[in-house]
């Protein structure tokens, strides 16, 4: 039997009647059409779907939508402002994040909940951090130097430069 | 990959949810975080065709010190023990095994109440509750009953909840003061399974070992007290030749399991190190 479900992503409600059994991701990618969050291990490891949920970052590809009934969901997609990127997504455009790309919607979103509880990491809280999401191109090193760079940005009181527009 | 179809529902209080366990039997699971759950109805290894969501269930996510015991709600998270002050000040040895558990994303949905009633014998929690004496408050269709977790924890993936019965507080008595307590962990990768892990709760009081337990994960079917280990201590001074002598009993009893991660005699060699560096990493400020 299919069940109602509304949720909030990145601001827009959805409302949708779907099987119990449909993944949050797949919810958040085939039926709300938000791409940006990834399927890679499908298996809880790799964490390329990772989304924040109620302030929590969870790996969408270990939820049923349904339990996501109610929710506020933030993808990949709604963290720049208009044409501006987000501090993390300028820092990892700046400092070579990304090679293939496919893990950076996950690591992003990860990295944000990091810095939202640790606003000044170590190195090792960085990668510590980010143990719930893999790269395949084990591009780990650039990763965790545009971390650092998106928290000096982001510490209270820096000074923004001004952000790649996004065309 | 998808689970094959069920049916889901999204009881509002616990006597509503045992009544939907009641009404479908063995055909229904209880879902809490899902984190065990999910991946195995992924791999179709669990196809339950009715799921009772406990997620929205009031007043099962909490922390508190009542009466000499500190009680968590089943709904509590990972992530709420890992950064409990409360925990972090008189039972760190549960903040030390959430804050090994999975990964960030992992720990902000798994639950306490979920890993205890998942009863994986690599899981985490299972020899901590063993260790802390844990007392499981389970909820039925003729009231609750209190179950100690030396009689909670049955085999791999078996406890002793009747499969209407929902798991709803754990309650452990608070450590006296002086009492301290770790987890150490061996695995390969992070975010994997415990091959052996070593919960201790140790107090030394003077020049004395005057409380020892140790519970043991990844040492049989299910998770095991290392009680050579507390016997040899109690009642001692706890010098570091002792601990050295008495963490070589943490394979008494135990019946370790071949698989892929290592040879039985790999794990009883994992148990008797993370059983000397967890007393000695416990004892050093004395």
């Amino acid at each position: 039997m299919r069940r109602r479900v509304a949720v909030t992503i990145n601001g827009t409600k959805h409302e949708h009647e779907v099987e119990p059994r449909l993944l949050l991701v797949h919810y958040i990618r085939d039926v709300a059409g938000l791409t940006g969050t990834h399927v890679g291990c499908d298996t809880s490891n790799c964490g390329a779907c990772t989304v924040e949920l109620d302030g929590h970052s969870v790996k969408s590809c270990t939820m049923f939508a349904v339990q996501a009934d109610g929710t506020q969901i933030t993808t990949i997609e709604g963290l720049a402002q208009g044409t501006a990127l987000h501090p993390l997504q300028q820092a990892f455009w700046d400092e070579h994040g990304l090679q293939c790309g496919f893990c950076t919607p996950g690591m992003i979103m990860a990295a944000k909940q990091l810095l939202e509880r640790n606003p000044n990491p170590t190195e090792q809280e960085i990668r510590v951090g980010l143990e719930g999401n893999l790269c395949r191109c084990t591009g780990y090193h650039n990763i965790v130097k545009s971390i650092q760079a998106a928290a000096k940005v982001m510490a209270p009181g820096a000074e923004r430069k001004a952000p790649a527009s996004v065309s | 990959m998808n689970p094959a179809a069920f049916d889901y529902v999204v009881p509002r209080t616990l006597p509503e949810a045992v009544a939907e366990l009641v009404k479908h039997g063995q055909e229904a699971k209880v879902l809490a975080g899902g984190h065990s759950l999910i991946p195995l109805m992924k791999l179709r290894l669990s196809t339950p065709s009715f799921l009772v969501d406990i997620g929205r269930i009031g007043n099962l996510s909490y922390i508190r010190e009542e009466d000499g015991h500190i009680a968590i709600g089943a709904l509590t998270t990972h992530h709420d023990i890992e950064f409990s002050d409360l925990l972090k000040n008189k039972l760190r040895l549960l903040t030390s095994a959430a804050s090994q558990i999975g990964d960030p994303q992992v720990r902000n949905r798994g639950t306490i109440g979920g890993a205890a009633a998942h009863a994986d014998p690599n899981g985490d929690f299972p020899a901590c509750l063993l260790a802390l004496d844990a007392e499981l408050k389970a909820v039925g269709p003729k009231g609750e009953r209190t179950i100690a977790a030396r009689d909670f924890f049955v085999d791999t993936f078996t406890t002793s909840l009747e499969p209407n019965e929902i798991l709803r507080e754990i309650r452990i008595a608070t450590p006296p003061p002086g009492s301290k307590g770790t987890y150490l962990k061996f695995s390969r990768r992070s975010q994997d399974w415990a091959i052996v892990a070593v919960a201790a709760q140790v107090r030394v009081t003077g020049h004395e070992v005057t409380q020892v337990a140790i519970g043991l994960t990844g040492m049989g079917s299910r998770p095991v007290r290392a009680s050579g280990v507390e016997q040899a201590l109690r009642g001692k001074p706890g010098h570091d030749d002792e601990l050295r002598a008495a963490a070589e009993r943490a394979v008494d009893g135990t019946d370790p399991q071949q698989d892929l991660n290592g040879s039985p005699d790999y794990r009883r060699h994992l148990a008797q190190v993370l059983t000397r560096r967890a007393l000695e990493q416990i004892t050093a400020h004395h």
